[in-house]
């Protein structure tokens, strides 16, 4: 066992974890943050994207132990503490981009470290930045429908191929 | 999982004598060996990670060098090895974007996927491989299918690459993964013309010689044209795609990467 400390959500944590304490393992079962989805846990399918010091990071694919001193934001920390949703999550909700729901938490981090980077991004680079989250309900048009609205740009009635 | 220790030094040296421990493995981004510490593919006793050592960290340009510290990540190549295009666009293309923000250039390199696009640039570029202990030219490092001149408990620390006249990088990817189902990676520099293959043949990592040879004189696509593909006999053969289909796509791809090295 080795101590961790790390802010999550903007809260300092410190933790005792094994060695092989996978970040999910640590956020969903030590954090109780189970938003951070499980979804092939082989790094395919981007349920468990979170990001750390800024950047994108499948949760599945990193031991708890690396991220000692980082800067963790899970979807646990994207909507307003009173609940009001964040501009990427209110538009998956107006533009119907999510069924089942599973994929959605990975897939509205990566929206958010795309659009950090690139807040007007094009519609294939949408899907470009997409290539590895999966979601098997959507055909993922509906999300890219709603992260281009996030952005503030029209929105086209059918997404093109 | 098996269960393992985990250390995190903040030095190459504290990495080295971490690493002298019995059955100790060496972790970069992880991005490979997770998974294969999740499938129990390997057991180590302790799991040495190197991604707080700073001084593995950077990209600098100098004297027609790009040098690239080991556990710089993808995602950071493909943004800062402006100096070096072809190597930056290639960076930019393996896995997804969180894998690139992971995934490091040492740890594909000492990996040594026959899959793999780092090990493509390396020896298409005719770069040095530099440890803790040693330069290695990458004519001499890659030894086959995850095989490598690497000793036990010897990190790559850098990856130096002399940067050409002209280079580029065609990969056919496997959609899936997004390694390449194969990946042909030319340049022509000081050194001469190189050609480097990936993701084709059951020993890793090669160069196309005949190519080589015929672009040598003649650096143009249409130079390889009356080339005959290499044999697929010896090369992958799985459910992607025949040894045969390999081969095809190597030649292929070798005319369409000298196209795009001469823009």
């Amino acid at each position: 066992m080795a101590e961790v400390t790390m802010t999550v959500n903007g809260k300092t944590v410190t933790k005792s974890v094994k060695g092989n304490t996978l970040m999910t393992e640590f956020l969903r079962d030590e954090l109780r943050l189970t938003g951070t989805h499980v979804g092939c846990d082989t790094s395919q399918c981007g349920a468990c994207n979170i990001h750390v010091d800024g950047k994108l990071v499948k949760a599945c694919t990193m031991f708890a132990g690396e991220a000692d001193g980082a800067r963790i934001a899970t979807i646990e920390g994207q909507a307003d503490a009173d609940g009001t949703l964040n501009a990427i999550q209110a538009a998956f909700q107006e533009y119907h981009g999510l069924q089942c729901g599973f994929c959605t938490p990975g897939m509205v981090m990566a929206a958010a470290a795309l659009l950090k980077d690139n807040p007007k991004p094009s519609e294939a680079e949408v899907r470009h930045h997409l290539e590895g989250n999966i979601c098997r309900c959507t055909g993922y048009h509906n999300i890219v429908r709603a992260i281009l609205a996030a952005s503030g740009q029209d929105v086209p009635a059918v997404a093109a191929e | 999982m098996y269960s393992f220790d985990f250390a995190r030094p903040t030095s190459v040296a504290d990495a080295v004598a971490a690493l002298g421990q019995e059955d100790a493995q060496a972790l970069s981004g992880g991005q490979t060996l997770i998974p294969t510490l999740k499938q129990r593919l390997a057991s180590p006793s302790v799991l040495v990670s190197l991604s707080a050592i700073a001084d593995l960290k950077g990209v600098s340009a100098e004297g027609g060098t790009l040098s690239i510290g080991a556990g710089t990540t993808h995602a950071t190549v493909a943004a800062e090895a402006g100096a070096y295009p072809a190597l930056a666009e290639l960076a930019g293309q393996i896995g997804d974007p969180a894998v690139r923000n992971r995934g490091t250039i040492g740890g594909s390199i000492a990996n040594n996927d026959p899959s793999a696009c780092y090990p493509a640039a390396a020896l298409g570029s005719g770069a040095t491989i530099v440890t803790n202990s040693r330069e290695i030219a990458a004519d001499d490092y890659f030894q086959g299918m995850f095989t490598t001149a690497l000793e036990e408990g010897e990190i790559i620390t850098a990856v130096r690459f002399p940067i050409p006249e002209k280079a580029a990088y065609i990969k056919f990817q496997q959609p899936a993964s997004r390694f390449a189902l194969v990946g042909v990676y030319v340049s022509k520099g000081a050194g001469g013309v190189r050609v480097a293959v990936t993701g084709a043949s059951n020993d890793g990592v090669f160069r196309w010689s005949e190519a080589e040879a015929a672009l040598a004189g003649d650096f143009s696509a249409g130079a390889v044209e009356g080339l005959a593909a290499p044999s697929g006999a010896d090369m992958i053969s799985d459910l992607h795609g025949s040894g045969d289909y390999r081969a095809h796509l190597v030649k292929v791809l070798t005319k369409r990467a000298v196209a795009k090295a001469n823009g």
